[in-house]
């Protein structure tokens, strides 16, 4: 086991090491000059130069790769160019709403699946069966961002029952913060749910031709009950593991969404950032979200391994 | 095996394919209009007789950009399925040919990698390096199709490595590339198929995603996803304009799924059976 | 389940239906929308416009001021007087006036100002309107005296930009966080990617602001700004991105839509030294190729104004060159035959973000394209565009709005990016900044118009108009936009 988990931590670094680079390459040739960006068209030469020495842009690029990793390694992820605040503080500010979106479109999500793999499963092959898989194929189909502009049309144009977007702040309540979130969490619930209604449908069915959910129908138990109390409790595994890859997607995949929402969360940072050149942002939070997927990957893998010891070889 | 018994799924799921498809050849050589010619005096005109959804901001036709967004969107979808079958199968086969070597180690952990980045993020800096176009577009989209057909081949391949017709073509002192190429590639091909099929239909969600953003393909090429994003400020007073290309990217995607689903019905006889 | 959702929409609702009550009184609030939040707060070191749309003569003011009409105006500086030669200008300060922070505001403060802005490791994007002054003395606390290498008839105009204003050297180290100027609102709070909040100034020195508080919301998005102008969720939305949503705002009673004139003049950018544009033939058939009226129509909806040289028409010295470019696509083809490009050519298109350049380059390729000429179309973001179009000078043609006031200058630059050299050109520039009589300034602006518009550098196409929505009760915003300004201090609700 110590020997399976060092080999994953050596691939792991490994891995990060790699990212790094790649995402650091990247980034920096992006062609378009931070500084020439902030001083416009009437900018001159010697002012754009000056800029540049002043946000540290004049040193060698591999100066420049070793002083943000190890920067990234002491935790402090650089000062923004554009805005000359700590990139930490930003994604912190930002995570405050791409977060708790996240998190409201994986529990609006799995509120639609739970019930409806449950129906589907429980009835295979009747109406509401293929009524609810009928739904779920419109579901994947439909492209979040079209979605979106439909309910921004219908609820906030037509129906003004809620602002189109933007994001009032926590502090001017929950409520009102949560308002602002409901349809951009809705948009990317859609998808979401009908693929997570799939999982559980599939799922259920699977343990459904156990041979332990037979023997527990020949004991007399109704179907009901052995949907409760055996089907689920197993399906809940593959259900919970497509539940966490959802919540790394949902955090970056909501790009397009903040989009148009004009939230402020992450996703808009980076965007912002790549057209305005702000490359350190960039950099940063986008090796923020690999590294988050990275590290949470080991981690499954570490816990799986300790559960089933087969999986320490391959 | 008669027609009747073919899926209902595949069925519906064809038609719309072949609509689409058909659509889009259709649209290389005739378009009820010239998607090129504008003609501002007769802007923003509702479904009527003359244009069957009407025409857009510029005066266009919008059923004839509908046909060549078709084009765009399949062509890019296409290749970039192309580009991760050609690039990610024969990693997957490598990895599993050589199952638990350094090779397969640095495939299988390269392939988690290009996982761990987000796609539509790097997607974005990709189009932000070389430029927006329907090319850029594709190696975007194709990149990250790659670790996924690697996964489904390898996965595939390791099983098959242990069945005993492998081993009879191994005494017979054949290598594993060939081993892999004439063994193992047919058997796994209708997986693959069905794999297709899935990122086909995720690459003209993808499409449609970055031209929304402004980061496929290029005017004057109509392209659904750009359509949506040139409707979104005339959406209130004119709905047409979004509800065309938006159906349009719907169908296109929902027939690709149900003739995936059906394929994998076709294929999986022991699947159909639990089905029905 | 469905119930779980509609439950989750009908609580959200009721919030929202709490924090809209309790608005009745007479405001003394107001929200205005801009597109573009500003990357840092610091107008004399960016050149980002939404710096000024937000501070400019609200918290930093200048020795001059704009006024609405675009005249210039004593700000900070009371009063002044030339010399007879031109080249000295001495200062009257106002009295007691101090920064935000409570320091006072003095001549010491004017000659940091002018200083930094022209000191070699200056950052202002607009270092060339310091570039004649050679000293700046301070007399007495109120009064200054600026000297210049050259008579410069444009002093007073360059010293009310933005890019001119008065800080103050305790406060500039947190200038791009933390603005302290002299203006009728204070900055109070800046929530990064959403909001910036401006509070009036009980210690303003003159007319104090009638309203309490301003808050600017950044909406980049004209689907979004449109909803959120539709829903009162902002009051005011000055510089609306999208000309087609205006004819519901003007038949709405509870809207007003302001139509002015902005220094925007937008042009097909034409590379003057790349082959075949660098023969005035093909220059000239571009120019008729060009459908003004559809591309007004189709990119603008209608707003904007039809220019046929370089120049703002709201400018008294205007002249009405369009007759030199208007459409007609045969003598187009006919002056293509002429440079012997009789089966047309092929060239690039380059186009920034702006919805003017999108969709007017889309119209302009079609246009081009009915008299032979093929466009490759490539959408750049701005940076993109600074690097290959504006520095790089990697294109064919471009379609851009310049927006600062009076640049004709521009054309007497050989390095610039159309790369138009013309010593003629360049002797009128030469001349006009020294002359400073009325009429005779008058004559040479316009014999500069005639010149750019017959050697049809690049293709002229229309006037850009200032575009706001703005709530029916509020009275006092700008209409016109001669400076990127969102000038609140006279700003009220009637009611």
């Amino acid at each position: 086991m110590v020997r399976f988990v060092l080999g994953k931590l050596v691939s792991l670094i490994v891995s990060l090491s790699v990212a790094s680079l790649v995402i650091f390459a990247v980034v920096e040739i992006i062609p378009g000059d931070p500084a020439a960006y902030m001083l416009g068209i009437n900018a001159q030469e010697d002012t754009v130069a000056a800029l540049r020495a002043q946000l540290g842009l004049d040193v060698p690029k591999w100066q420049r790769y070793l002083d943000w990793v190890g920067g990234l390694l002491a935790g402090d992820l650089g000062a923004s160019y554009t805005y000359r605040t700590p990139v930490a503080e930003m994604v912190g500010e930002r995570l405050w709403i791409s977060l708790p979106l996240a998190v409201y479109a994986l529990v609006l999500s799995t509120l639609i699946a739970f019930p409806a793999g449950l129906l589907a499963a429980s009835r295979r092959g009747s109406a509401a069966d293929v009524g609810v898989m009928g739904a779920t194929q419109l579901g994947v189909a439909i492209p979040n961002f079209w979605f979106a502009m439909l309910m921004v049309l219908i609820f906030a144009i037509n129906l003004r029952w809620v602002s189109a977007g933007g994001f009032p702040g926590w502090e001017s309540g929950l409520l009102t913060g949560l308002g602002a979130l409901t349809l951009p969490a809705i948009s990317l619930a859609l998808p979401q749910a009908a693929i997570l209604t799939r999982v559980m449908r599939s799922a259920l069915l699977d343990t459904l031709d156990e041979d332990y959910v037979r023997t527990a129908r020949a004991k007399g138990l109704t179907w009901r009950q052995v949907l409760w109390r055996h089907a689920l409790r197993n399906a809940l595994i593959p259900v919970l593991t497509i539940i966490g890859l959802q919540f790394s997607f949902l955090l970056a995949g909501g790009i397009i969404i903040e989009q148009v929402f004009y939230l402020p969360g992450l996703g808009r940072l980076i965007f912002q950032a790549i057209s305005s050149r702000d490359l350190i942002v960039v950099e940063s939070v986008v090796m923020l979200l690999v590294f988050a997927v990275i590290v949470v990957n080991f981690l499954v893998d570490i816990a799986y391994a300790a559960v089933d010891p087969r999986l320490r070889r391959r | 095996m008669g027609l009747a018994v073919l899926p209902r799924t595949l069925w519906i799921g064809g038609a719309l394919t072949v609509l689409f498809l058909g659509a889009a050849l259709l649209s290389l050589v005739w378009t009820p209009y010239d998607v090129t010619q504008l003609d501002v005096a007769n802007k923003l005109k509702g479904p009527a007789g003359a244009h069957w959804f009407g025409t857009d901001h510029f005066g266009r036709d919008i059923f004839s950009m509908i046909m060549v967004g078709a084009r765009t969107s399949i062509a890019v979808a296409l290749i970039a399925v192309g580009i991760g079958v050609g690039l990610g199968v024969p990693l997957g086969l490598a990895a599993a040919a050589s199952r638990g070597s350094w090779l397969d180690e640095i495939i299988m952990r390269g392939n988690d990698l290009v996982f761990a980045f987000p796609s539509l993020v790097i997607a974005i800096l990709i189009t932000a390096v070389f430029g927006a176009s329907a090319v850029n577009a594709i190696i975007a989209i194709g990149i990250f199709n790659i670790p996924v057909f690697a996964r489904v081949a390898r996965g595939a391949a390791l099983s098959l490595w242990q069945r005993e017709f492998i081993l009879a073509a191994r005494v017979a002192g054949k290598g594993p590339v060939r081993i892999s190429a004439e063994h193992i590639l047919p058997n796994i091909a209708n997986l693959l198929i069905v794999q297709g099929t899935i990122q086909f239909s995720l690459g003209i969600l993808a499409e449609a995603g970055l031209s929304y953003v402004g980061l496929g393909a290029q005017p004057p090429l109509p392209s659904w996803g750009r359509m949506l994003a040139d409707s979104q400020t005339m959406i209130s007073f004119a709905p047409h304009l979004a509800i065309a290309p938006g159906l349009a990217i719907v169908l296109t995607v929902l027939g690709l799924n149900l003739m995936g689903d059906g394929l994998r019905d076709l294929f999986d006889p022991r699947l159909r059976r639990a089905r029905t | 389940m469905t119930g779980s959702i509609l439950k989750t929409i009908a609580v959200s609702l009721a919030a929202l239906a709490i924090g809209a009550g309790g608005a009745l009184a007479a405001k003394t609030e107001i929200t205005v929308g801009m597109q573009l939040e500003p990357p840092h707060l610091d107008p004399t070191s960016a050149a980002a416009g939404a710096i000024d749309s937000v501070l400019y003569s609200n918290v930093f003011e200048g020795l001059t001021r704009f006024g609405p009409d675009g005249s210039v105006n004593p700000g900070l500086a009371k009063s002044w007087e030339i010399s007879e030669d031109g080249l000295s200008y001495t200062f009257t300060l106002q009295e007691g006036v101090s920064f935000h922070d409570g320091t006072a505001m003095d001549a010491e403060d004017v000659k940091y100002s002018l200083d930094r802005a022209r000191a070699e490791d200056s950052a202002n994007a607009q270092k060339g309107l310091f570039a004649n002054i050679a000293s700046v003395d301070v007399v007495d606390p109120l009064t200054v005296k600026v000297t210049l290498t050259t008579p410069t008839g444009n002093f007073l105009f360059n010293m009310a930009w933005g890019d001119a204003v008065i800080v103050a050297t305790e406060s500039i180290e947190g200038i791009k966080q933390t603005p302290i100027g002299t203006g009728a609102f204070r900055f109070d709070n800046w929530v990064q990617g959403d909001s910036i909040t401006l509070v009036r100034n009980p210690d303003y020195w003159g007319t104090p602001a009638k309203l309490d508080k301003a808050t600017f919301k950044f909406i980049s998005d004209p689907t979004a700004a449109f909803a959120a102008m539709m829903a009162e969720d902002i009051d005011a939305f000055s510089g609306f991105p999208a000309p087609e949503n205006l004819p519901q705002f003007d038949a709405d009673p509870r809207f007003t839509v302001l139509v002015g004139s902005t220094e925007g003049e937008t042009i097909l950018s034409t590379n003057n030294k790349q082959p075949p544009l660098d023969n005035v033939k093909v220059r000239q058939a571009i120019a008729h190729a060009i459908d003004r009226r559809a591309i007004i129509d189709g990119a603008m909806f209608g707003y904007g104004t039809p220019i046929g040289s370089h120049f703002a028409p709201h400018n008294p010295a205007y002249v009405d060159l369009t007759g030199n470019s208007a459409y007609d696509p045969d003598k187009a083809k006919a002056l293509l035959a002429e440079a012997g490009l009789a089966d047309g050519f092929k060239t690039t298109l380059k186009l920034p973000p702006p919805s003017y350049a999108r969709r007017g380059g889309e119209i302009i390729a079609a246009q081009l394209r009915a008299v032979g000429i093929e466009t490759e179309i490539s959408n750049l973001e701005w940076a993109q565009w600074l690097e290959q179009v504006f520095r790089g000078k990697d294109y064919g043609l471009t379609i851009v709005s310049h927006t600062e006031p009076m640049d004709i200058g521009i054309y007497g630059n050989p390095e610039y990016y159309f790369q138009y050299d013309n010593p003629k050109f360049r002797e009128i520039m030469d001349e006009l900044n020294v002359t400073t009589g009325g009429s005779a300034r008058t004559e040479l602006m316009q014999t500069a118009q005639k010149m750019i518009s017959e050697d049809y550098v690049n293709g002229f196409l229309f006037q850009l108009a200032a575009l706001s929505v703005v709530n029916a009760k509020v009275v006092g915003m700008w209409k016109d936009a001669p400076t990127q300004a969102t000038d609140l201090t006279a700003v009220y609700w009637a009611e």
